[in-house]
């Protein structure tokens, strides 16, 4: 596999685009970057238009919104905070709450990373110019870090008394900055990308993000999913390895079936960011829903050992 | 097994580490951050700082929702809670809509839901806080903050002081009375001085003394009392006069109940002596009518 990348010089995606054509190739990606920009622009473009029209299509940032006046969305990673802090919120707070969690609960909670947040687009150009310039190594940050700080900013606000942890949110400063007012957050940007960049890669949002953790937490048991439905097409390029953000997480899917791994990717950390459809030459990926909460059966039954080298939470 | 064990509770303890250390900083950064800038002002409604922390999302529904632009979403290195939203009363007061839209917009109770007249909200205390700025210290008419006040003659009441320099005229001192400010900001942005203004709304925590309740006020004790003095009252001053002669101190001055003796006719020894150069009436009577001293 390693002889393949080497032949490739680092760059995911050749085959594909000369197999399916630029387009097909990048069809999740273009997808997923429309459906970040296009919610930015709703939020930024919103004031101009109801002043304009005096129709509000969405007001807010991610934190909690209104659209059209009517549909309340609230963040429940930072009602919560709120709520720990000793602060009941309005209906309207916890109805939006109740929405978003729902709709992260079906389609896939880190759906929230890949579709939605805009730190996203940051740290994957990051990773990009990584692969692209060949940079490896870096520091090792442990990818359950992000549940430790997760933890933590729970834990402070019920201390503290105060959201503690929004004084210092890349996520919503980045997005809040966008839509209210820029001021220094460009420099948060640029944190995030540099460590992205330089310390290790993915390491924002693959170990430390406790917005990411809580999603995948909220999405652990989501409908929809990524299943390797034709894996045995796989011929080893690696293409779908270097794309992820979750790296971890393919390999037994993937490679598993000898081991008793089902084809489906049950990870709660997967983004169903779809850009391993993309590069895959094969056709071996594609979308599937599965029924919450259903086991999926293993094929057999692993042994001791490689249940502890088990990056996913497939349950036999 | 046994390795593997040890080194994931190893890797464990280190990762609580480091992120416990980084949640202490940023624990201690929290608690800095709660004090807010005196010139920043939360909407109307908002609970006290330290409330209002735990419950604003910082998500600017209220922001969106004031007709004024009043309101702000504090960004890196404001003075106020990153995101939290505030208003700068010099630059853009509050309006004091009566529907406050602010609150009614706020999905949590950051914003106090319970608030639904305007004027019973406290963003602030106005304090007329540079008097040697204040035009109207220096004898000038100006009453421009009385007049913008949306709470006009309570929240800001307007008191007359003798102009000593001028002896003859009044100086018209505005007062704010924190029965009734709101704290809106309307006399800040208004106040005709350069730069900052002479009245400023303050947070109320700094601008609200903690009143002295161990002194009693014996004219207002009286009052509730039905006119009883609470103390005995003072014994009244005697005035060492000669017989049928009566002072009665800023009031009519010397009263001669005998008519028929002439009070040229008291003699007082001492001064008898006095030269004529003396600046002093030779008749004592003179210098007590004299009213106001020499
Ligand atoms: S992990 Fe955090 S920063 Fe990264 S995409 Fe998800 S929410 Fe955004
Ligand atoms: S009362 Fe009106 S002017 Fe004042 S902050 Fe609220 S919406 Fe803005
Ligand atoms: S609407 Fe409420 S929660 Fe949102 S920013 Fe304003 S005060 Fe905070
Ligand atoms: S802040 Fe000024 S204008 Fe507003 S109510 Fe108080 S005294 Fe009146
Ligand atoms: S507007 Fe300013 S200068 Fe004029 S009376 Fe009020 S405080 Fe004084």
């Amino acid at each position: 596999m390693g002889v393949a990348n080497a032949k490739k010089g680092f760059k995911p995606g050749q085959e594909a685009i000369a197999k399916k054509g630029w387009l097909l190739a990048h069809k999740w990606l273009i997808l997923r970057r429309l459906s970040q920009f296009s919610i930015l622009a709703l939020f930024i473009f919103s004031p101009w238009i109801a002043e304009k029209t005096e129709v509000w299509l969405i007001k807010g940032n991610l934190a909690s919104s209104l659209t059209l006046d009517v549909i309340p969305l609230t963040d429940p990673y930072v009602l919560i905070q709120s709520i720990l802090a000793g602060s009941w919120p309005v209906f309207t707070g916890v109805l939006g709450a109740l929405i978003v969690a729902v709709f992260y609960f079906l389609v896939g909670g880190r759906v929230y990373c890949s579709w939605v947040c805009p730190i996203n687009i940051v740290t994957d150009v990051a990773a990009w110019l990584r692969t692209k310039l060949k940079i490896k190594g870096g520091a090792q940050i442990g990818r359950n870090t992000r549940f430790w700080v997760l933890g933590f900013t729970l834990l402070l606000a019920l201390i503290t008394g105060s959201i503690a942890w929004e004084l210092i949110n890349p996520v919503s400063m980045v997005f809040r900055g966008l839509t209210f007012g820029m001021g220094f957050a460009w420099g948060v940007i640029l944190a995030v990308f540099l460590l992205d960049f330089i310390v290790s890669r993915r390491a924002w949002c693959g170990s430390l993000c406790p917005v990411g953790a809580f999603y995948s937490l909220l999405g652990s048991q989501s409908m929809m999913r990524i299943n390797a439905y034709q894996r045995e097409q796989c011929d080893d390029c690696m293409d779908c390895f270097l794309v992820c953000p979750e790296q971890q997480i393919i390999k037994n899917p993937l490679n598993g079936a000898a081991k008793g791994f089902h084809s489906m990717i049950t990870s709660s950390q997967c983004t169903n960011c779809g850009r391993c459809i993309d590069v895959c030459t094969e056709d071996v990926f594609r979308f599937e829903t599965r029924i919450p909460f259903k086991k999926i059966p293993m094929l057999n039954q692993p042994s001791d050992s490689e249940k502890l080298t088990q990056t996913q939470e497939v349950v036999s | 097994m046994d390795n593997k064990r040890r080194k994931f509770i190893g890797d464990s303890l280190k990762t609580a580490g480091a992120v416990g250390v980084g949640s202490l900083v940023l624990g201690l950064y929290s608690g800095q951050s709660r004090a807010l800038a005196s010139q920043a002002i939360r909407p109307p409604g908002a609970l006290a700082e330290d409330d209002f922390l735990g419950a604003c999302v910082r998500c600017g529904l209220c922001v969106r929702d004031c007709p004024w632009d009043t309101l702000k979403l504090a960004q890196l290195f404001d003075p106020v809670a990153l995101g939290t939203p505030y208003f700068t009363a010099r630059k853009t007061p509050c309006e004091m809509c009566e529907d406050i839209p602010c609150v009614v917009a706020c999905p949590t109770g950051a914003l106090d839901h319970s608030l639904t007249d305007i004027n019973d909200s406290r963003m602030g205390l106005a304090v007329v806080i540079d008097q040697e700025g204040c035009i109207a210290f220096q004898g000038l008419r100006c009453e421009v903050c009385y007049n913008v006040c949306p709470v006009q003659g309570k929240a800001i009441t307007i008191e007359t002081q003798t102009n000593n320099r001028t002896g003859m005229h009044a100086k018209f001192i505005p007062v704010v009375h924190s029965s009734d400010c709101t704290g809106c900001g309307k006399c800040e942005q208004a106040c005709i001085v350069d730069g900052e203004s002479a009245i400023k709304v303050m947070p109320l925590k700094l601008a609200a003394s903690g009143g002295s309740p161990h002194y009693r006020q014996g004219w207002k004790e009286k009052e509730k009392a039905g006119g009883k003095s609470l103390v005995a009252p003072d014994a009244e001053h005697k005035f060492n006069l000669p017989e049928g002669v009566e002072y009665d101190y800023a009031g009519e001055g010397l009263i001669i109940k005998d008519k028929t003796k002439k009070p040229e006719a008291v003699s007082v020894p001492q001064l008898e002596q006095k030269t004529k150069d003396s600046p002093f009436s030779e008749n004592p009577l003179d210098t007590l009518n004299k009213k106001g001293g020499l």
